[in-house]
C-alpha cells in the first residue's frame, strides 16, 4: 500500500550541531497531506526547514522517491519542491504578478525572461488562489493574508511535486483559511502533490490532514491518521491543557467550566443551548443544563461547560426520575433560561417543566 | 511586464543616454579654454585641429570624462549589488569599509614608500588602493561565513571600516605634514589627472565585471526575494553570495584605486534609478544604474571643475552635497512604508 514517496530516516534536527528533535521517522505517500502540530516552540519549523534544506541535518537523511535529497543540487530540487516560508519578504517595487512569476525561476532561461507558457502558468496559479484582481498591485501594499496567497501562487508556479508550508494559515481570516486548505486538498487530489505543512490550529489539522504529526519534546509524540492522533487525551497532553477542553469530535475548543453551586438552569436542546452555555460561562455563572438526551447536539458542550447535566437516554421518553431531578434543580436555582426547545413525543414532558418554572416566576 | 511599464523603461534609457551624450560634450567643451563643439568633433573623429586643443581633449578632458563615466557607473552598480546582498538600502562600498581599506593601504604606501624610496608613483598608489579594498572584502567574506544574519554582517562591515580608519589615523599621527596633505587630497577623490592608460585599464576591469554582473541578473532577482526563497528556487546561495561580494568589491576597489573614495554615489543612484524605472528587476536596473552612475559622476565632476573655477572642488564634496539629501529623503520614505 505504501509507496515510500517521501521518507525521513532517523532524522535529527536542530541548530549549530545540537539536535533538538531526534529520531524523526516519517513515511509519506505521494499525494498525501501531512500536518505537523505541536505547541509553540516545539520545533515544527525546525523540522520543516531541515526538510527544505535551509538547515543542515544533524543526523539521518531525507529521501524523495528513494533518493537522498541532500545529494541533489538546489537546481534539481527546485523543480520538485516548493516552499512557503514564515519569514517576511520585502521585495522592492514588485507587483504581486512579479512575485508569483519568480516561481518560474527553475524553468526560465539564462536571463530569467518569461515565455508565453510561463505567463500562462503564472496566470493559472494566480487564478487558483483567487488573486487575479490584485495581480498588478505592489506586493508591499497588500494585506498579510493576500501576501500569503501570492506566496502560495509563487510556490505553485514552481510546479512542485512536494509542497512544504510553514504555518500558511497565520494572518488569514477564516474564509481564506478554508480556501487555502481547499486549494491544497485539490492540488493533492488532482495533481498528486504531496503537502507537508505546520498548523497551529489543531481543529483544522484534524479536519484537513491525511496524517498528523505531533511534535513535542525531543521526539515525535505521535504520528498517524487524525482519528488515531486527535483524541482528547492526546491533545490535552500535547498542549498541556490543564484548563479548558478540546472536543475531539467537533474539533472545538472550550474554556474551562465554572464550578460552584448552580445559579441558573438552562432548558434547551438541539443546538439552541450551546450559545447560552457559552454566554453563562463567560459571565462566570455555574449552571445546570437539561433535559438533554446524550445524543443531543448540545450534550457535548453541556458536558464540558455545565456544573451538572440532567440527561436522558437517547430515543427514550423522559421519565419521572428525570422530571424530579429537573424540578429539584429549578427549586434550587436563582433563575431559569428557556431557549428554543424542540419537542416531540419523546420529550413532550419538557412543557411540564417549563410551566413549573413559570409558576415559580423564575423564567427570564 | 505590461506595455506601460515597458514604455517607461525604454523612455528612461533613452533619457539617460541623451543626458549622457550631452554631458560628454559639455564636459569637453567647457573649461579654462573653451573648445567649440565642431572643433571637438573634428579632433576626435578626424584627428585634426589645433595642437593645443588636440592635447587638451586627448590628454585631459576626454580621459577625465571617460573616467568619471566608467567609475561612476561602477560605483553605482557596486552599490546596487551590495544593497541586494544585504537587503538594506544603505549598504554601499563606502559604508562597508571597502573604501576605507583602500585608504588605509594608500596611507601606508605614501608614508612608507616616501620615507624609504623618496618617491611614490601613481601606479603604486593604484595597486595599494586596490589591494587594501580587496583586503577589506576578504574580511567581510570571512565574516559572512560565520554571521548568517544580514544586519549583523552589515554591522561587521561597518566595523571593518572603522578599524581601517583608526589605523589610517594612527599612521597620520606620525606622518609628515606633506604626506598628510597628499593623503587628505587623495581621500576626497578626484578624476583629475586621469590618463588614457588609466582609462583603458579600468575599462577592461569594469567592463568584464559588468558583463559578469549582467549574466547574474537572474539569481540576483531571486535573491531580492530573500536568501531562503532564492535557495528554494535553485540558487546555490553560498557560492552566489561570495560571487556577489567579490564582484561588487572589484568594482568599487577599481574606483578607489583610480579616483579615491567617492561617497554616496553607490547609495543614491541605484535608489533613484529604481524609482525612475518603476521596477527593481536587475535585468533593467543593472545597465540603467551603470548609466545613471556615469551621468551622476560626470555632472558632479563638471560642477567640481566649474563651480569655483579656477579652484577645483574635490569630487566627494560635490557627490555628498547632492547625494546626502537623497539618502535622507530615501530614509524618510522607507519609514513611511514600514
Amino acid at each position: 500500500m505504501n509507496d515510500h514517496y517521501f521518507q525521513t530516516q532517523s532524522l535529527s534536527v536542530g541548530y549549530d550541531g545540537n539536535a533538538l528533535i531526534h529520531d524523526i521517522c516519517l513515511d509519506i505517500r505521494k499525494g498525501e497531506i501531512v500536518v505537523l502540530v505541536g505547541p509553540n516552540g516545539s520545533g515544527k519549523s525546525t523540522i520543516l526547514k531541515s526538510i527544505t534544506r535551509h538547515l543542515e541535518l544533524i543526523g539521518g537523511k531525507v529521501t524523495l522517491e528513494g533518493k537522498d535529497m541532500g545529494l541533489s543540487s538546489y537546481a534539481e530540487l527546485s523543480k520538485k519542491m516548493a516552499v512557503v516560508l514564515t519569514e517576511r519578504i520585502r521585495p522592492e517595487l514588485m507587483t504581486c504578478y512579479d512575485v508569483a512569476a519568480m516561481g518560474r525561476y527553475p524553468y526560465t532561461g539564462r536571463l530569467g525572461r518569461l515565455s508565453d507558457t510561463d505567463k500562462e502558468k503564472v496566470e493559472r496559479a494566480l487564478a487558483i488562489v483567487h488573486a487575479e484582481t490584485i495581480a498588478e498591485k505592489d506586493f508591499l501594499s497588500i494585506s498579510d493574508g493576500q501576501r500569503q496567497r501570492i506566496l502560495l501562487a509563487r510556490a505553485l508556479c514552481q510546479e512542485p511535486e512536494l509542497l512544504v508550508l510553514d504555518e500558511p494559515t497565520s494572518f488569514l481570516d477564516i474564509r481564506y483559511k478554508i480556501e487555502l486548505l481547499q486549494v491544497l486538498r485539490k492540488m493533492a487530489a488532482e495533481e498528486k502533490i504531496t503537502v507537508i505543512l505546520s498548523l497551529h490550529e489543531i481543529d483544522l489539522a484534524q479536519k484537513f490532514a491525511d496524517k498528523v504529526v505531533c511534535v513535542k519534546g525531543d521526539r515525535i509524540a505521535c504520528y498517524g491518521t487524525p482519528e488515531e492522533v486527535c483524541t482528547e487525551d492526546r491533545i490535552r497532553e500535547l498542549y498541556e491543557l490543564d484548563d479548558g477542553y478540546y472536543d475531539a469530535v467537533f474539533g472545538s475548543l472550550e474554556l474551562p467550566r465554572v464550578d460552584g453551586v448552580p445559579r441558573a438552569v438552562v432548558i434547551a436542546n438541539g443546538g439552541s443551548g450551546t450559545p447560552v452555555y457559552r454566554k453563562l460561562q463567560r459571565k462566570g455563572v455555574p449552571f445546570v443544563a437539561g433535559i438533554l438526551a446524550s445524543n443531543d447536539a448540545d450534550y457535548r458542550t453541556a458536558a464540558k461547560l455545565a456544573a451538572a447535566v440532567i440527561e436522558e437516554k437517547p430515543f427514550e421518553p423522559v421519565g419521572d426520575e428525570t422530571i424530579a431531578k429537573m424540578k429539584a434543580a429549578i427549586d434550587a436555582c436563582e433563575y431559569v433560561i428557556v431557549a428554543d426547545v424542540m419537542t416531540g413525543s419523546g420529550n413532550s414532558r419538557i412543557g411540564e417543566i417549563i410551566d413549573y418554572a413559570k409558576a415559580l416566576g423564575k423564567v427570564r | 511586464m505590461n506595455q506601460k511599464s515597458y514604455t517607461r523603461i525604454v523612455a528612461v534609457f533613452i533619457g539617460l543616454a541623451a543626458v549622457f551624450g550631452f554631458l560628454v560634450i559639455l564636459n569637453m567643451n567647457t573649461g579654462n579654454a573653451r573648445i567649440p563643439v565642431n572643433e571637438i568633433v573634428k579632433i576626435i573623429f578626424l584627428g585634426t585641429g589645433e595642437e593645443m586643443d588636440y592635447n587638451i581633449i586627448f590628454k585631459i578632458r576626454l580621459p577625465r570624462v571617460l573616467m568619471a563615466a566608467i567609475l561612476g557607473g561602477a560605483l553605482s552598480l557596486s552599490g546596487f549589488l551590495l544593497q541586494t546582498y544585504f537587503q538594506n538600502p544603505i549598504a554601499g562600498p563606502f559604508v562597508l569599509g571597502i573604501s576605507s581599506g583602500g585608504k588605509m593601504a594608500v596611507a601606508i604606501a605614501m608614508i612608507v614608500l616616501l620615507s624609504r624610496a623618496g618617491t611614490v608613483s601613481s601606479y603604486s598608489l593604484i595597486i595599494a588602493a586596490f589591494a587594501g579594498s580587496m583586503l577589506s572584502t576578504v574580511f567581510i567574506l570571512l565574516l559572512s561565513g560565520k554571521i548568517r544574519n544580514m544586519a549583523g554582517l552589515l554591522v561587521g562591515g561597518i566595523m571593518i571600516g572603522y578599524l581601517c580608519s583608526a589605523v589610517t589615523d594612527f599612521l597620520i599621527t606620525f606622518a609628515d605634514d606633506s604626506d598628510i596633505v597628499n593623503l587628505h587630497t587623495w581621500s576626497l577623490g578626484s578624476f583629475s589627472g586621469s590618463s588614457m592608460e588609466n582609462v583603458k585599464i579600468s575599462a577592461v576591469v569594469i567592463g568584464v565585471s559588468f558583463v559578469a554582473v549582467f549574466l547574474l541578473s537572474k539569481p540576483i532577482e531571486a535573491y531580492q526575494m530573500g536568501e531562503a526563497y532564492a535557495q528554494s528556487m535553485g540558487v546555490n546561495t553560498s557560492v552566489f553570495r561570495r560571487l556577489l561580494i567579490f564582484l561588487s568589491s572589484v568594482l568599487s576597489a577599481t574606483v578607489t584605486a583610480f579616483a579615491g573614495p567617492i561617497s554616496f554615489v553607490g547609495i543614491a543612484v541605484p535608489f533613484l534609478i529604481k524609482r525612475l524605472l518603476g521596477t527593481a528587476r536587475p535585468l533593467c536596473v543593472i545597465p540603467a544604474a551603470f548609466l545613471g552612475g556615469a551621468v551622476f559622476c560626470m555632472s558632479c565632476d563638471l560642477i567640481a571643475r566649474m563651480a569655483f573655477a579656477p579652484v577645483e572642488l574635490n569630487i566627494s564634496t560635490v557627490t555628498s552635497i547632492f547625494g546626502a539629501p537623497i539618502v535622507i529623503y530615501m530614509m524618510l520614505r522607507q519609514k513611511r512604508r514600514m
